[in-house]
């Protein structure tokens, strides 16, 4: 499924992001492909806050529908 | 030696070293450059750009000081003059947030493959002891293989043993297989830091060699993020805890449930300090009390002794636009103490950590503007003042997005001297035609916003924000910040100012402002319904646009004309400054469409308001304008087949403006 269908609290495994900038940006923040993230709040019709470990990020819900995750 | 890597003129004395501080956005780097420098430090602006760097000095070495970067590399102008002057240090001090190890120590590792000899300062480890986090400090150290040196910069804990660790500052550990393929791209191009750079895909520094940049940024950066994540599971051991109050408030201030009213309550008390507190008490004081009751009739006198006030030297000098009254009042007197109210918050928001947070909460509404949340960012503090706004457009991700951004902080936004005579003026006309200025003006952001997304090629780059943890802002850091950046903005304005006043005279003296106002008058009395003398209004509004809202309260005005008034000086061109700034950021050209693109829509907006009430003689009939225009704006949104934006699709997103 996409990250912006996630609900909170749930642990996820991100499978796949898009565009190259955009992966190199997340793996500085620590969310590589690969990394189980919980995801801590969904604002409606808006954007993902994931978190991992201390780290939180939060992500526009266009990029978020394109985000692959799998429930981990 | 590679000079031309440091790109900034900064005098270096002989025999003295670089030593560069690094870090992450909001790690305590500048209280760190504080303590190494003193009181003494230079500002160089960075050439292409208008980011300044700071740096001074300590004992015999320089000390400059970087943008805060998650990673450097070629992603912006933060990154691109981080990376510089990192790979010109001789010696770096790498400033690591101990409660943000993960997302910290991945630009230490960066650092460290650049070969340069580092130091590590692990700040904030007070607040990691209190979060329940344990780091093992000589592991730490043994494994990047540089001294760690733990510290707590606000309260001055470990700045001593900092400094006496520089000496020891030494080329830490890189990955094995990383060091063999650095190690024959050094034998082609010299630097490690360059060749570091080269395979991790950096265009421009492959460019300095001529060589193609190399393919494998991703490869490398998933083996540091591993390197480091591995590092981290050996040092740092939780206690874990429950989400204390400021992970609450955190979420909180995200949450449209909350966020707005603490958003609106974090405005409001912006609103008390700058618009009313400032703009009024200490103003009152400043402009009027000591500007105009004291200096000016003393320049006046002074002056006068030489020259009569009536020549055109004299009017240039000390008459109503003077060089020597106007001016120096405008800029000391009032704007001066609004920067300084402007900065302070700002400062606070900023070393808070909820400048983040706003993005967040804001960034489905500006989808439909073609902006993502950071853009709110600029648009609040255009309430403020737009010239220094339209700076800050230089944090959102593309040139795209700067374009819109400006380009609806000149069309719509209006400062906050503005709006002080603005709601004064609309307090007299009523509820529903005050309401009226309002959702006109929303009607034309929303409809520019979403017209400018559509025509304007490209992409938008998508939200991906860190959220750091929120802190009380540190009062020395936010006054230091609040001095700089004021002294800078003095230092930009002052001569702007001088040559708007100098037009204006000009145009008095020649006697062509009251050819103008005649020029003008078809367009006030015949489109816009208004009477003849409002085309001064419209002139003095080039100079400034509060100028040109005052101008209207001296008037006999009907409601409607009051609305339509402001609603054209609203809109109407960006003040000089602004203009100026505008200039310098986007380009001549770019300029001049925009400033005459605002010339054009104040008065079409303003007619269309204006022709369509005299047809209807009923102020309902514009607020359905308005409606249909939304409508309209709703409908060119939604259309097929234009530029998808904040999606990422292409792999060129965020990356459009390296050249």
């Amino acid at each position: 499924m996409t990250l912006d269908k996630a609900k909170r609290g749930q642990s996820l495994k991100i499978s796949s992001i898009p565009s190259e900038m955009v992966r190199a940006q997340a793996i500085r923040f620590g969310i590589a492909e690969g990394a189980v993230v919980v995801c801590e709040q969904v604002i409606p019709a808006g954007p993902v806050i994931i978190r991992r470990n201390k780290q939180e990020i939060a992500i526009g819900r266009g990029l978020a529908e394109n985000i692959q995750v799998e429930f981990y | 030696m590679h000079c031309h890597q440091l790109g900034i003129n900064i005098n270096i004395p002989e025999g003295a070293r670089k030593i560069v501080l690094a870090g992450n956005p909001n790690v305590g780097k500048s209280v760190f450059f504080n303590a190494f420098t003193g009181l003494y430090v230079d500002v160089s602006n960075y050439p292409g750009t208008t980011l300044e760097i700071s740096h001074g000095l300590y004992k015999k070495d320089v000390v400059i000081d970087t943008p805060g970067v998650y990673g450097i590399s070629s992603f912006n102008d933060e990154e691109r003059i981080a990376r510089d002057i990192i790979l010109s240090a001789d010696v770096v001090i790498n400033i690591v947030d101990a409660v943000h190890l993960e997302r910290d120590l991945f630009l230490t590792q960066q650092i460290i493959d650049t070969g340069v000899p580092t130091v590590v300062a692990l700040n904030m480890v007070d607040e990691a002891q209190r979060r329940g986090i344990k780091i093992d400090i000589d592991l730490l150290s043994d494994l990047l293989g540089v001294p760690v040196v733990p510290t707590v910069a606000t309260r001055k804990v470990g700045l001593e043993q900092l400094e006496n660790t520089i000496e020891r500052a030494r080329r830490g550990n890189i990955d094995f297989h990383l060091d063999e393929r650095l190690k024959s791209m050094v034998d082609r191009v010299g630097s490690q830091g360059e060749a570091l750079l080269i395979l991790e895909s950096d265009p421009i520094v492959a460019k300095r060699h001529g060589l193609e940049p190399g393919n494998d940024r991703e490869e490398i950066y998933l083996a540091r993020r591993e390197r480091v994540n591995d590092i981290i599971g050996h040092v740092v051991s939780e206690v874990s805890q429950g989400a204390s109050f400021a992970t609450r408030l955190g979420r909180w201030m995200i949450n449209p449930l909350t966020g707005i009213p603490i958003l609106a309550l974090a405005l409001w008390a912006m609103y008390e300090l700058i618009g009313v507190f400032i703009a009024g008490d200490v103003v009152e004081i400043t402009e009027e009390v000591i500007m105009q009751g004291m200096y000016e009739p003393y320049i006046k006198g002074l002056v006068g002794r030489f020259v009569s006030e009536g020549s055109v030297l004299g009017t240039i000098l000390i008459g109503e636009f003077g060089l020597l009254t106007m001016t120096v009042t405008y800029l000391l007197g009032l704007l001066l103490p609004l920067v300084i109210g402007f900065y302070l918050s700002l400062s606070a928001f900023e070393d808070s950590g909820y400048l983040p947070r706003i993005a967040t909460l804001a960034d489905r509404v500006m989808n439909f503007l073609g902006l993502n949340g950071r853009a709110v960012i600029p648009i609040i503090l255009g309430f403020g003042c737009v010239t220094m706004a339209t700076i800050t457009t230089r944090m959102l991700g593309s040139e795209r997005e700067r374009r819109i951004a400006t380009f609806l902080l000149a069309l719509t936004i209006p400062c906050s001297a503005q709006m002080a005579v603005i709601a004064s003026l609309l307090v007299g006309v009523g509820g529903s035609y005050a309401l009226l200025y309002a959702v006109a003006i929303l009607t034309l952001l929303a409809f520019a916003g979403t017209v400018l997304n559509r025509l304007m090629a490209g992409q938008s780059t998508p939200l991906l924000i860190d959220l750091p943890p929120l802190r009380l802002p540190m009062l020395e850091n936010v006054v230091k910040k609040t001095t700089t950046k004021s002294i800078g903005f003095l230092k930009e304005a002052a001569p702007l100012f001088a040559l708007g006043s100098l037009i204006i005279s000009t145009l008095q003296v020649t006697g062509l402002l009251v050819a103008l106002q005649n020029l003008l008058s078809p367009l006030t009395v015949g489109w816009l319904n208004l009477p003849k003398e409002a085309a001064q209004a419209f002139i003095m509004g080039f100079v400034r646009r509060d100028f040109g809202a005052a101008g209207l309260s001296n008037m006999e005005l009907t409601a409607i004309q009051t609305v339509i008034g402001l609603v054209v000086i609203t809109i109407f061109v960006p003040c000089i400054a602004s203009t100026l700034v505008i200039f310098k950021e986007r380009g001549r050209s770019e300029g001049a469409f925009l400033w005459l693109t605002s010339l054009t829509t104040a008065f079409v907006v303003g007619g269309i308001l204006a022709q369509v009430y005299a047809a209807f003689q009923n102020i309902w009939a514009l607020y359905i304008l308005c409606a249909i225009v939304l409508l309209v704006a709703a409908v060119i949104g939604r259309l097929p087949g234009g530029p998808k934006p904040l999606t990422p699709v292409a792999s060129g997103t965020g990356r459009d403006h390296c050249g």
